[in-house]
């Protein structure tokens, strides 16, 4: 750096700027598959940095069929919650490039810590899709073994889960798990809101410090609740990355080519002993926050429209049938395929049972405690006191 | 019988040691743990000893500290998170109530967070503002933790061993003003058949009034069975250890002999511990009781000044006066 340029050698390229529109602008979006479904051989970086996929057929028709799937089950969790079956929904509609493209980049030896609306990254880990739905149904609180599947459970405070992961990769640095091709790595997700949380803040500083091999995974929505982007930030967010001394890249996240390969090289830089990085997934909350939230109040419809056109499920289909990849009766069977499963899990969640009672008093404490075990034997005492009571 | 003459400071300091000589996966991390050795000097040494990767200095964020070591704790490691003083614990709040007390019951057991939580609390050493509260009450009423204190330096060097070996997640709050204080430690205690870590003791035998105390006031009540005795009244002084859970065994036993309790504590009255515990005696021991369950306590201001701090925390004279007023009734 010369003498007396404060400003360093990297910030000249394109100052933010700093109109209220222009904030979000799309200085740089890595994309491999445009919203016509024209596939993008390769994308470079200004770093240098290339993003590139090589997928046979058969890996192309499974992406789209993830995309389907985790749609329809969506969908369907949603009708679920209009109907009084779910106390609540958080629907990913729109976002399923994202989670499927970065689910899908991860590997076995990977941990993820998830946000409430990581539907797709959960079926990607192999989780059965009627977990969520208990939480949701308020019949437990979230049914997966978070070890078994590397997949922490939902974080319904915001930002929290970020800290959790990058203790999580401390931990697999302290164990010697990184720096070769099956080393370990973690992925924290988290929504543009997130990013003004303090907890997040610190994941960056913490991550950076100790190198951590993690990935932050933001999808920028453009919402938080009704709050719009311009409620978070006055510079891309990606770029934040920068000020915490390690790199950040904004992908496509309606493009589930580009949001994988983007994922991948993340989190293969982590495990070979790299640090952190941020993704930014730009992309768009086609429905309401929750099932309680009514969109229409604080977005307008040309705006839902415009992403409409850039809808992640339609570009992968365009793409899958002008090369060739799939023909109709694909097509009608993964829509099949879909069906069927979603009625699968209505029924299933129909049928799942309310907790006894007493089970509220399980699992507070590794190790018990007396004054629990005094309650809970207040309480069975006076639920057996009922008349007609079975016990 | 390896038995030193150690400050409560030194005590917990070795008892660290331990705990990371015999378990690999026990790591301490806070602000100024390693080379300072902790503002309080509780970890001096033990980053020379046992190296960054043990003992890790961290950044200046304590929702970070405990945040961070969460995850630590899902990938197997045992935290010991040192908060420098009891008033820069808040913006650890959050990740403490919702995310360490609650992780094992939301994972239906499947998870653990065995996680150690050591706070110097309480006033008394003439400190600035934020460096000398009692926040035991905001813990000790959230469902998935445990709440332990110490008042001497046998227990600290047994209790935070045994906290550190407990998978249950564990606020330790350490009186700051006793950290200098000495007392006899027998080094080979064997933390299992030693004192069980959620169990009250009868520090002092009496027969005419019940005192319950903790931490830092233990020894203050103490003092005042002493004087007490001189006027021909005999306290029996119970230092409660465990604040969540509660163990009233031997304090039912006391109050249905005595038929008199005075609580004690630093911490303001309302809302506080003492509000328990009189609750919890008023309901088991109502036909005993000669009086009232009596509170001694800090006064519900912010903790304040350092010059007038004096007048502020419980002292010999205000417990005496309780006990007094139970002879009033």
């Amino acid at each position: 750096m010369a003498k007396g340029d404060p400003g360093g050698t990297t910030r000249s390229r394109r100052a933010a700027p700093r109109s209220k529109k222009g904030a979000a602008g799309d200085p740089e979006l890595v994309q491999l598959l445009t919203p016509d479904g024209e596939r993008i051989e390769s994308h470079t970086s200004p770093d240098g940095t290339e993003y590139r996929v090589d997928f046979t057929d058969e890996e192309y028709r499974g992406l789209y069929r993830d995309l389907v799937l985790v749609r329809k089950l969506d969908a369907e969790a949603t009708a679920l919650q209009r109907q009084g079956e779910l106390g609540l929904w958080a629907s990913l509609l729109g976002q399923e490039a994202a989670q499927v493209g970065s689910g899908r980049a991860l590997r076995a030896q990977d941990m993820a810590f998830p946000t409430y609306r990581e539907h797709g990254v959960l079926y990607c880990r192999g989780i059965d899709p009627i977990m969520p739905l208990g939480l949701f149904r308020g019949v437990d609180q979230g049914g997966w073994d978070p070890n078994e599947f590397k997949f922490n459970m939902y974080t319904i405070v915001i930002g929290a889960q970020t800290l959790h992961a990058t203790g999580y990769a401390m931990g697999i640095t302290m164990d010697g798990k990184t720096g070769t091709d099956d080393g370990e790595a973690a992925i924290a997700y988290f929504g543009d809101g997130a990013t003004s949380q303090g907890d997040v803040n610190e994941a960056f500083v913490w991550a950076s410090v100790f190198n951590a091999p993690l990935v932050f995974f933001c999808q920028n929505n453009q919402y938080a609740i009704s709050e719009p982007l311009e409620r978070q930030t006055r510079v891309p967010l990606y770029q934040r990355a920068a000020g915490f001394g390690f790199p950040g890249v904004r992908v496509d996240g309606n493009d589930v080519l580009a949001s994988y390969a983007v994922t991948r090289t993340a989190l293969d830089n982590a495990r070979h002993g790299q640090g952190p990085s941020l993704i930014e997934a730009y992309t768009y909350r086609m429905g309401a926050h929750t099932t309680s939230d009514d969109p229409t109040r604080y977005r307008i419809a040309s705006e839902v429209e415009a992403w409409q056109a850039k809808d992640p499920i339609t570009r992968v289909k365009a793409f899958l049938e002008k090369q060739q990849i799939a023909d109709a009766a694909f097509f009608a069977e993964v829509d099949e395929q879909a069906r069927r499963e979603s009625v699968h899990l209505r029924e299933r969640v129909l049928d799942m049972p309310n907790p006894e009672p007493v089970t509220m008093f399980d699992h507070v404490y590794p190790n018990g405690s007396p004054l629990l075990d005094e309650q809970r034997a207040q309480f069975t005492r006076y639920m057996e006191s009922f008349e007609g009571s079975a016990h | 019988m390896a038995t030193e003459t150690l400050t409560l400071g030194k005590a917990l300091n070795t008892g660290l040691r331990r705990a990371l000589e015999n378990d690999p996966k026990v790591i301490i991390m806070g602000e100024d743990v390693g080379k300072l050795g902790g503002v309080f000097r509780i970890t001096d040494g033990l980053q020379k000893d046992f190296g960054d990767q043990r003992v890790i200095d961290t950044p200046l964020a304590e929702s970070g500290i405990i945040g961070t070591a969460v995850g630590l704790a899902i990938r197997g490691y045992r935290p010991i998170c040192e908060i420098q003083f009891d008033g820069f614990v808040y913006p650890a709040y959050d990740q403490i109530v919702s995310q360490v007390a609650k992780m094992h019951y939301r994972s239906g057991g499947r998870l653990s967070i065995p996680m150690v939580i050591r706070i110097p609390y309480g006033g008394g050493i003439g400190a600035v503002e934020h460096h000398s509260e009692s926040p035991e009450a905001y813990f000790a009423h959230t469902a998935g933790l445990k709440v332990v204190t110490c008042a001497n330096p046998q227990d600290a060097y047994v209790m935070i061993q045994q906290a550190i070996a407990s998978d249950d997640p564990i606020v330790f709050l350490e009186p700051k003003r006793r950290y200098w204080e000495k007392g006899q430690v027998d080094l080979d205690a064997p933390l299992s058949e030693a004192y069980p870590l959620h169990s009250a003791r009868v520090v002092r035998p009496g027969t005419d009034v019940t005192v319950l105390a903790y931490g830092p006031m233990v020894r203050t009540c103490l003092e005042a069975a002493t004087a007490a005795a001189e006027d021909g009244r005999e306290l029996e002084v119970i230092d409660l250890r465990s604040l969540s859970p509660l163990d009233l065994t031997a304090a039912y036993e006391s109050v249905q002999r005595t038929g008199r309790a005075v609580v004690v504590h630093e911490a303001p009255s309302n809302i506080g511990l003492g509000a328990e515990l009189a609750a919890r005696i008023t309901e088991k021991c109502f036909y005993s009781l000669e009086s009232p369950v009596l509170r001694v306590t800090g006064f519900d201001t912010p903790y304040p000044a350092a010059r007038v701090e004096e007048e502020y925390l419980p002292d010999l004279d205000r417990v005496l006066d309780a006990v007094d007023r139970t002879f009033g009734w």
